[in-house]
């Protein structure tokens, strides 16, 4: 059941040209987005919800063509639920490089007029908190009350106020991490080969052979699958069940994991832009915002105007909370306000998805208690 | 406890917290002495909790609440961050106690630490009567206390003679949060310290 009910994609053009980090130019671009809730005559009451790896700026409520389509936080988000619309203006953003309806790898590359494919540069974080920026200015709004968002999404909830600390009042920074390990940039970089050495890709340029790199997509899903989910829920959820009750001795689905992992890599692959994943985790393999001070956290967060909140789940071994502690730590060092949450939750990373109650209570507590 | 109590406690840590000090409070609960000492004496506040109705209280109430257990000490945090780290009605429920004061010597500058008294007469009179004490300090039954270290303020002063802490300041209360000057240890419920390296 929705909160906000139907809703409805805008979307924004941007003609001034955008400054990658990795050294490109975006010469124009366009941003799809959704709002729920009214901007208040203040533009205070303003929350930029950040999506993660195959998130969009469907957050919350239906679309008209698909009453299906629910949006994918859509439990936090309406009135009465934690981000709620009769006090906040919430902004979901599909961010640049997605597959959603902002310029990304499918869209049309300027200079050709055919899609970009594998000439669409690499985007990372802080390019998205600037694009992101642009349409703020686009709003209306010039600080937000917070920004927000889990794993990927956090990271740019973080970043931002980082890249523009007058701009952000909170951040809400969930299941995250100040950086990848190199075991995450490992999974990371499987499911990018699965995709890169797929035929169908042809060098990111498969939209002009009219087909796409399914299995290479599907298999990246499924390992990705494996780490958002956690050892505990699985084998609850799955078990050593067998479909058939028996082993054949052979190589079809038997188990019901196989079963689950591989209906939620087609499903992926069906919609998802294999160009776009491949943005996605390098966007998070890049996502260090301690590089350039040392590796120095405390020193990288320094410059950070808003208050904090940063929750983690009890069972996410993606970005445990030990990664979280260390931002937090980064800030007590810094004498920042910031409160941290760590939440026993079963269904590790993918937790900060769920409408877990005390999760829930406590992003509410905290939201209320700011002021507009 | 009771609130008169309580604020007993409150009013004497209150009291040793200077402008812009920097609070460590751990066990902090829903954060309502930090949120005094943020509010009345202009200090900044962090709290330790490890319960998840107390955290999620400690929120609501706007404090820098950090969730953790303080069995697993203060990693994490940075040696001298504090000027004081504050464990009040706390050090009985802790296993690890000479790891937790050095813990918060090693993140502090000042340790207050505040216990109940098991030494405290009405205790004694409860234990000559051959039942475990139950008292305004010491509210729970011994079935379900919290509490895992039963000692007095000769044994923690004794303690702390062995870790090499030195003890800056001594107030006793009894339990109707009054100040003891004589007997402490048989006339206090509760005591306040305040240790330093």
């Amino acid at each position: 059941m929705s909160g906000v009910g139907l809703v409805a994609a805008q979307r924004a053009q941007f003609s001034q040209p955008l400054q990658l980090k990795g050294g490109g130019v975006l010469p124009a671009f366009d941003l799809v987005y959704e709002t729920y809730g009214t901007l208040n005559a203040a533009k205070s009451n303003a929350i930029l919800v950040c999506h993660a790896l195959s998130g969009h700026h469907h957050v919350a409520g239906h679309t008209a063509d698909n009453l299906a389509n629910l949006g994918w936080w859509d439990n936090i988000v309406g009135p009465g639920r934690p981000l709620d619309t009769d006090r906040f203006f919430i902004v979901g953003v599909n961010n640049l490089g997605g597959c959603h309806g902002s310029t990304g790898p499918a869209s049309p590359n300027p200079a050709t007029g055919k899609p970009w494919g594998a000439d669409f540069p690499v985007v990372t974080v802080e390019d998205w908190v600037d694009s992101h920026a642009r349409l703020a200015d686009h709003l209306g709004i010039d600080a937000w009350a917070a920004t927000m968002g889990g794993s990927l999404g956090g990271m740019q909830a973080l970043q931002w106020t980082l890249s523009y600390p007058e701009r952000v009042r909170h951040a809400l920074v969930i299941a995250a991490t100040p950086k990848l390990s190199a075991e995450n940039i490992a999974f990371n970089d499987v499911a990018r080969q699965a995709i890169l050495t797929d035929p169908d890709f042809h060098g990111g340029h498969f939209y002009e052979h009219g087909v796409r790199p399914l299995r290479g997509l599907r298999l990246a899903r499924m390992l990705g699958h494996i780490t958002y989910l956690s050892d505990d829920q699985m084998a609850e959820k799955f078990g050593r069940r067998l479909r058939t009750g028996a082993g054949s001795y052979g190589f079809d689905v038997e188990f019901e994991i196989e079963s689950y992992l591989r209906y939620q890599g087609d499903k992926f692959a069906g919609i998802f832009d294999a160009n776009t994943y491949l943005r996605m985790t390098k966007a998070l393999d890049y996502f260090d915002p301690a590089l350039d001070y040392d590796g120095d956290l405390a020193r990288a967060l320094a410059r950070a105007r808003a208050k904090f909140l940063v929750v983690a789940f009890s069972t996410d071994w993606r970005f445990s909370p030990e990664r979280s502690r260390e931002i937090v730590h980064a800030m007590v060092h810094n004498g920042q306000d910031v409160a941290y949450a760590e939440i026993n939750s079963a269904h590790g990373h993918d937790s900060f998805l769920m409408d877990e109650p005390h999760y829930h209570a406590v992003v509410d507590a905290y939201l209320k208690r700011i002021k507009l | 406890m009771t609130q008169a109590m309580e604020r007993a406690d409150f009013d004497l840590i209150a009291s040793w917290v200077q402008p812009g000090e920097r609070v460590l409070d751990l066990g902090c609960g829903d954060g309502s002495l930090l949120k005094r000492l943020i509010e009345e004496r202009g200090a900044k506040g962090y709290g330790v909790e490890l319960e998840d109705a107390e955290v999620l209280a400690a929120v609501a109430n706007g404090i820098n609440v950090i969730q953790g257990n303080l069995e697993q000490g203060l990693a994490g945090f940075d040696d001298q961050t504090f000027n004081h780290v504050v464990l009040s009605r706390t050090l009985q429920t802790v296993r690890h106690t000479e790891r937790i004061l050095g813990e918060m010597l090693r993140v502090g500058r000042e340790a207050v630490v505040s216990f109940p008294n098991f030494a405290y007469w009405k205790n004694r009179m409860a234990v000559m009567a051959g039942r475990m004490p139950v008292s305004e300090d010491l509210p729970y039954e011994w079935f379900d206390t919290p509490n895992l270290r039963f000692f007095t303020l000769l044994d923690f002063e004794s303690l702390c003679s062995k870790m090499d802490l030195v003890i800056r300041e001594r107030q006793v209360l009894d339990d109707a949060g009054r100040q003891v000057m004589e007997e402490p240890n048989f006339l206090g419920s509760l005591a306040v310290y305040r240790l330093g390296r």
